[in-house]
């Protein structure tokens, strides 16, 4: 059995569900500044109520990413954290401004206010900060030896901005139709105007991505545009003008639940196609995952873990989603 | 030149980001388990005092483990940003335990954490009380596998060296409980439960001061003077075991411990002094002839090895280390000494009204967190010049970054730190203030959510009046 390849597998699997659970809740961050009007309070409250018992859960992922890179590619993590250094630093610093504001704009009514913004603030520099870091990936990283070999600046180009404005963007379609799913009066009035204008600024900016990748790496050039590989790659970007059709259709008929899957459809099929430009790169264009791999010792000894205890997450994930199904109540009750 | 080069400012980041982080799960895993034990003093009594102790200490918990959540993130994304040497390097041993934090652990806690704060009438009492369990195994399951990884950096065992460099594993066992690991487990989770106890009894000590007859306030005082009388003592207990094994593993860290320069039999016990690394002396030495070999040898004139015995560049920074040890060991001693001032009080019917007592309780509530941050400064400063104990140097360790951006970001963190975390202790302070009600809410904006059926006001009304009947 190939334990390299399972592992990517699984570390692919655990970044995507970071970004799609963080995803919506990052997203809800990004729009927070846009839930307006008399009822504007009230409405940012249902807003947040909405991700309040599960931000944690989903933050997770993201240390799941991190630390199983360390423990399964340690050479990838090597390298890749110091290569995205500043992007990295950003993120960690938007993640704390945001993380806190969950419980503490609760703790006060005078500086409220200020924990919407670092909320709002937050989210928006994590998600800008991902994004460069995935521009930062594909656009391929100096390395020399077992170590980053660029300077702290090579991550910032205008490709990377662009994936950065790109996954906010993204993040805030996903966003935007979760509460369509979980809220109710004028948020989702709102949730539905963001939910277009997203989902079709989303729609343009994985077009300009994908044109451009192909561009910057030739290993993907083949994957897309030579015959015959592009028989195998074909089928996704029918699936995304299919997940697209679902989207629209869903807010047009105003659908609670479809447009919400319609974007992590999107989400997953733009993940899958990034998947099919780096494999089998870990660290593009030099790295592999069998080069970055850690001794078989320690795949092994995480797999057993990871077998028995990531399905018994999945299925406690699940049950807290599910006791806190429903719409969200109309914000706080006492104050 | 440049004033400091990226290895101190990669060092500082690290001591300045784990300092504040430690804090927080300090806190947070005695707290988890003092909210279950509350909880089940509830659910097998019905006494409405014990979930009016719950709620209050609930809120505390929220904002704490959040806090926690987020300077942790940091941690484990700095091995990498930082420390990238380290990581490629002990990666195979160390990736794979903290691995088995994150599933086993940090997926708990934050799975459960959720019904717990915010879904008590969603999923009812049974499962509620499951859930906040779920919550204290997940910061006790946190600590066991990061005290493993800190105690391997300690005691490294159960590895090979590979062609790269690498440390790898030859025996998971060895490595996860390396000599040093159960020793550390103990004495650090017994002193997040007294961190605990210590603030649960400054708050119940500042309320019994305003109103001796707060019910709420008098079990949260005597819980926590328990605590004090009957840990704080293992507690010095299961500190000599860890300096022994230390001494056994260690003798370097001790020697700096201790202050001693020369290997000496029959060493004395230096009580205070100043040792100066230069020198090679400690100066102004108050000392006690030939304690210090019974003490660490059991033997009056035990050989106690001295700094001299390793080449300068090997020696871990005695100035630091001596001090900060003599902190936590000072507050711990103060820690007995309340335990017994309240077993005296309880002994003669004087424990809720003695105002002495709840005076010297307040004092001590963050004794717990400066006797933490002591002991780990003393453990991570006497563990130099090495990340890997004798294997691999601080110095080897570091990531090839620019000194620039090491210095921007620790100014970053510094500046966030303080601005996040000081807000959030002003609101945790601001909650201790509250006096606890017999009928003390639950969190205050009540459930987030609703199924359908269920208006809130009716779910926010019914529970914590229902407690209350039950306690009156």
């Amino acid at each position: 059995m190939d334990l390299a390849l399972l592992w990517a597998l699984l570390i692919a699997f655990a970044v995507l569900a970071y970004v799609l659970f963080d995803g919506f809740d990052l997203g809800i961050g990004i729009l927070f500044p846009f839930i307006v009007g008399e009822d504007g309070e009230r409405g940012r409250d249902q807003a947040m109520n909405s991700v309040a018992p599960v931000w944690d859960g989903n933050e997770t992922w993201l240390v799941l990413g991190g630390g199983g890179l360390m423990a399964v590619f340690p050479l990838a993590y090597a390298i890749i954290m110091p290569a995205l250094y500043a992007p990295i630093t950003a993120m960690l610093l938007g993640l704390i401004f945001r993380g806190v504001a969950f419980e503490f704009r609760w703790r006060t009514t005078r500086a409220k206010y200020l924990w919407d913004w670092a909320f709002a603030g937050g989210s928006m520099l994590a998600a800008f900060a991902q994004g460069i870091a995935l521009g930062a990936i594909i656009q391929g990283i100096p390395v020399s030896g077992r170590a980053y070999a660029g300077g702290w600046w090579d991550w910032l180009t205008w490709f990377s901005v662009l994936t950065g404005v790109a996954l906010m963007v993204g993040y805030a379609l996903l966003g935007s139709t979760w509460l369509v799913m979980k809220t109710t009066g004028s948020v989702q009035r709102h949730a539905y105007q963001f939910a277009w204008i997203t989902g079709l600024a989303t729609l343009a900016l994985i077009g300009i991505v994908s044109l451009i990748t192909p561009i910057l790496n030739p290993v993907a050039w083949g994957r897309w545009f030579a015959w015959p590989a592009i028989l195998y790659t074909a089928p996704v970007p029918i699936f995304v003008g299919l997940a697209a059709l679902v989207l629209f259709s869903g807010l047009y008929a105003q659908r609670e639940v479809s447009p919400f899957f319609a974007a992590v459809a999107l989400f997953v099929l733009s993940y899958i196609g990034l998947g099919i430009s780096f494999y089998p790169y870990i660290v593009p264009p030099t790295i592999t995952i069998w080069s970055a791999a850690a001794p078989d010792a320690s795949l092994k000894f995480l797999l057993v873990g990871a077998a028995v205890l990531i399905p018994l997450i999945l299925a406690y994930t699940a049950w807290s989603y599910w006791v806190f199904r429903g719409k969200v109540g109309s914000t706080a009750g006492y104050h | 030149m440049e004033l400091f080069d990226a290895l101190t400012l990669a060092r500082f980041q690290f001591a300045f980001t784990v300092s504040f982080h430690i804090i927080f799960p300090a806190f947070t895993i005695g707290l988890a388990s003092y909210l279950a034990v509350l909880e089940a003093l509830w659910l097998y009594t019905g006494r409405g005092v014990y979930m009016s102790v719950f709620n209050y200490w609930k809120k505390i918990f929220a904002l704490s483990f959040g806090m926690g959540v987020v300077s942790g993130i940091v941690m484990s994304y700095q091995f990498g940003t930082n420390w990238s040497a380290f990581s490629d390097k002990t990666g195979p041993i160390l990736g794979p335990l903290m691995g088995y934090e994150v599933l086993s652990a940090f997926f708990l806690e934050a799975g459960f954490l959720g019904v717990m704060l915010f879904g008590r009438e969603r999923v009812g009492k049974g499962l509620h009380m499951f859930a906040t369990s779920m919550v204290a195994a997940g910061t006790f399951f946190s600590a066991f596998w990061i005290l493993s990884v800190n105690s391997w950096m300690q005691t490294p065992a159960g590895y090979a060296i590979n062609a790269a460099g690498q440390f790898v594993p030859a025996d998971w066992w060895a490595a996860i409980f390396n000599p040093s690991f159960p020793y550390r487990l103990v004495h650090m989770v017994l002193a997040a439960y007294l961190t605990t106890a210590f603030v649960v009894g400054a708050v119940g000590a500042f309320h019994l001061l305003r109103d001796t007859r707060n019910d709420s306030a008098r079990v949260m005082f005597s819980m926590a003077m328990w605590m004090a009388a009957i840990v704080a003592p293992i507690q010095i207990v299961a500190g000599d075991m860890h300096g022994l094994n230390t001494l056994q593993h260690q003798p370097a860290k001790i020697a700096a411990m201790e202050g001693h320069f020369d290997t000496q039999r029959g060493a004395p016990l230096i009580l205070f002094g100043w040792p100066d690394m230069q020198a090679e002396q400690t100066r102004f030495a108050v000392e006690v002839p030939k304690l210090g070999s019974l003490i660490l040898t059991h033997e009056w004139d035990g050989e106690v090895k001295g700094l001299k015995a390793w080449p300068p560049a090997d020696r871990p920074n005695s100035l630091i280390v001596f001090w900060t040890f003599r902190i936590m060991v000072g507050i711990g001693l103060l820690m007995v000494l309340l335990g017994l001032l309240s077993l005296a009080a309880r002994y003669v019917g004087r424990l809720y009204d003695w105002g002495g007592l709840h005076r010297f309780a307040m004092l001590m509530g963050p004794s717990g967190f400066v006797a933490v941050l002591a002991g780990w400064i003393t453990t991570e400063v006497g563990r130099q010049p090495y990340t890997v104990y004798g294997l691999l140097r601080t110095a080897d360790s570091v990531s090839p970054i620019d000194a620039q951006a090491v210095g921007f970001s620790l100014l970053a963190f510094i500046v966030v730190y303080c601005a996040v975390f000081g807000a959030g202790t002003f609101y945790i302070l601001r909650l201790m203030r509250n006096t606890p009600d017999i009928d003390e809410p639950d969190i205050e904006r009540g459930v987030p959510m609703r199924a359908a059926g269920i208006t809130p006001a009716s779910a926010l009304a019914s529970e914590p009046a229902a407690g209350g009947k039950q306690g009156g």
